[in-house]
């Protein structure tokens, strides 16, 4: 548990290194980049994505995955454009974008924890199906025309200049970490992520686990496509589309396990704002979106492989140190081992 | 009855004919709502658009069967379709075979380094292919500086190969590019059916850890289906440039969710270790269908198709968890039953004797 805790503490310092020279590019080439209205602006370009981000950490640790967040992004945007264009008031419209959100999350949940199929093959279906109905809405459209107070919350500060996206992030993100660190709740959803077999046994109620983290990824996904939609003002059938990526993205880099099980909130929010950064950065530097994509994706791969590949040289150099500490003096195996660990 | 039906034929024969039924009722009920539904020309047309997600289903098969996923597969068919096609547009002359031949070579690598990653660098498939699905798409937008390959750049031969027949039956044609994948779908049963390396990717797939300590080569198996997953969607990309001529960065962009769609669909688990060439087949059959006839079928809107897709993906893998799971544990007890029965009968036989 200690050599856990360490791998963990360093894998988060590395991120914070990252980040310090990403920091520093950005400061270097940008004026005034660390006022508050340029780190507003910083984070309001990817907010809807940094909210789904803290429910999809949660997913992970938990051992599932949950790939239709962008999907629902998009439906929930495109329901509440569509029924405000077809004369509902706003609220109404908004409230049904949610409650289609946490009722598909809800449908994704029993899927996977009543029926026990993988959350990779239920949330495919949600990440084809739920785009199918956006575009069943939309067509090929762009739907706009929102009331003037609804483009105002996406777009400009509520309090001082701190966006109501960014006040909910914020909130969110204190929640998410007080649940996952001082909660019950937040164990259990570790100690499924580590092994559901074990948490049953020991009488977890490994299914409400699962299907309350589901419904919470589909109703937060939508509340953030509602948000989106507000922020850009119009709505296409492909709006968030490939937004999947960048959060799970970002949920690995930030140290959490793709098995389940491994991951803190600290290390999830210092990734998150390492690839704001790193996008920043990257338009800075002239790279166009497309290929930032690219940097996302092998950021993504690099998450998993580097960590993989640094456990298993620490395995072996403890293997050979090992064998060779009880070559040198049998009797001293026990001291040899130890001085491997540490 | 259900008895004497389990001693025949395994659980998961049952996903191939239920699907084949499935599919019949489909097509079915499209003709009787849409006039003159199996003319020669709609059908070749279907043939036509099957070709292409049929020739990477097979690769994807292979690698499902492994317990793993390809997502990556449409950003190698646009690749191999952008490069083989600015290959032949600056080499009017070269020939078509060492033309193909680059393309699934293209495709073989791509797929390697998948393999690589996800065999030897212990990368969960879904990541790795998710993040080389958009590396190499950024690798195609890069290379070509937005540019597009264009028909009229292409040599003249190429315009002939996609209404090219091995033969015809009355207005019904069997063109050369459906041909061809159905000879990839046929040569993927066998591999799949006789070939020691067909036999260990189900074992792999229904229990990695099993298949290890049993000494099979795990990892080399693994990287081996993820490299002729590539190569096939190199080939793919191929039928691709002949298919449309003008390929664009986007090309092929979503042909993965078609693919793994249909794979699912046709009854290959996504959990490994069950699944046939035949099934997928069906699959990539029955969503052409319904994507052409939803367009052909009135009053009824094109946008509907990617909803269906989701709702089919759903059926398809709930019953196979649910349904699937009874049977087979219906198999298993009548198996048990039976094997009971004969060993009984042998220890009277040897007390008797």
């Amino acid at each position: 548990m200690g050599r856990l805790l360490k791998r963990l503490r360093s894998w988060e310092g590395l991120l914070l290194v990252i980040l310090l020279v990403v920091l520093a590019y950005n400061i270097l080439r940008v004026p005034n980049f660390l006022t508050i209205t340029n780190q507003i602006n910083l984070f309001q370009l990817g907010i809807e994505k940094a909210i789904v981000v803290l429910v999809m950490a949660f997913i992970i640790i938990n051992g599932e995955i949950d790939l239709s967040v962008a999907s629902m992004m998009g439906l929930a945007a495109a329901i509440v454009a569509v029924l405000y264009q077809n004369g509902t008031p706003m609220p109404l419209a908004i409230l049904a974008a949610l409650a289609v959100g946490a009722a598909f999350g809800l449908m994704n949940g029993y899927f996977v924890a009543k029926l026990g199929i993988t959350s990779l093959a239920v949330t495919l279906a949600g990440y084809i199906g739920f785009r199918g109905l956006a575009r069943m809405l939309v067509e090929d459209n762009s739907v706009g025309d929102f009331p003037e107070w609804f483009n105002r919350l996406g777009q400009q500060g509520l309090i001082g200049p701190v966006t109501l996206s960014i006040l909910i992030y914020i909130v969110l993100a204190i929640v998410a970490a007080l649940v996952l660190n001082r909660t019950g709740f937040g164990r259990t959803t570790y100690v499924v992520g580590n092994s559901a077999k074990v948490a049953r046994f020991s009488g977890v109620s490994v299914e409400r686990n699962k299907m309350i983290l589901f419904t919470l990824s589909g109703f937060i996904a939508a509340l953030a496509g509602v948000l989106y939609a507000a922020r850009l003002g119009a709505v296409r059938s492909s709006t968030a589309e490939g937004f999947e990526l960048d959060i799970i993205t970002v949920v690995l880099l930030g140290g959490v396990s793709i098995f389940g099980g491994v991951g803190t909130m600290l290390g999830v929010l210092l990734s998150t704002y390492l690839v704001l950064n790193l996008r920043n950065g990257l338009v800075i530097a002239g790279v166009t979106g497309n290929t930032q994509t690219g940097i996302i994706g092998l950021l993504l791969i690099l998450s998993v492989l580097l960590p993989n590949m640094a456990a298993a040289a620490r395995s072996r150099l403890k293997r050979r140190s090992e064998s060779a500490a009880a070559t040198r003096a049998p009797t001293g195996a026990g001291s040899g081992a130890g001085t491997a660990t540490g | 009855m259900m008895d004497s039906l389990l001693r025949r034929i395994r659980p998961e024969q049952f996903r191939e004919v239920i699907l084949a039924l499935v599919t019949l009722g489909v097509l079915l009920f499209f003709a009787s709502q849409i006039p003159d539904y199996f003319n020669g020309r709609s059908v070749n047309r279907l043939t036509m658009g099957m070709a292409i997600p049929l020739t990477v289903a097979v690769g994807q098969v292979l690698v499902v069967l492994t317990r793993n996923i390809d997502l990556s597969v449409s950003s190698i068919v646009g690749l191999a379709a952008y490069a083989t096609g600015t290959l032949l547009a600056r080499n009017n002359d070269l020939n078509p075979f060492l033309a193909i031949l680059f393309a699934i070579a293209l495709g073989l690598i791509l797929g390697a380094l998948n393999g690589l990653l996800v065999a030897y660098g212990n990368v969960p498939s879904i990541i790795a292919t998710l993040g080389t699905l958009a590396l190499y798409r950024v690798a195609l937008v890069e290379f070509s500086g937005a540019k597009t390959v264009t028909t009229s750049e292409l040599p003249a031969w190429l315009d002939d190969v996609p209404g090219a027949n091995v033969f015809s039956a009355g207005a019904y044609d069997l063109r050369v590019m459906f041909a061809a994948a159905l000879v990839v779908v046929i040569l993927g049963q066998l591999v799949l059916r006789y070939l020691p390396f067909g036999r260990r990717l189900y074992a792999i797939g229904s229990n990695p850890d099993a298949a290890r300590f049993a000494g099979l080569p795990v990892r080399r198996d693994v990287l081996l289906a993820f490299t002729l997953c590539g190569g096939l969607s190199g080939l793919a990309g191929f039928m691709f440039l002949v298919r449309f001529g003008n390929i664009t960065v986007t090309a092929a962009q979503g042909l993965e969710l078609q693919v793994v769609a249909a794979v699912v669909v046709g009854g290959v688990s996504i959990l490994g270790g069950s699944g046939s060439m035949i099934g997928a087949l069906l699959g990539v059959l029955l969503i052409e269908v319904l994507q052409t006839s939803l367009l052909r079928w009135q009053g009824m809107s094109e946008f509907v198709k990617d909803a269906i897709l989701g709702l089919l993906i759903l059926i398809a893998v709930t019953a196979d968890a649910v349904i699937l799971g009874r049977l087979r544990e219906m198999w298993v007890r009548v198996r048990r039953r039976d094997q009971e029965a004969a060993r009984a009968a042998a220890g009277e036989g040897a007390i008797g004797g």
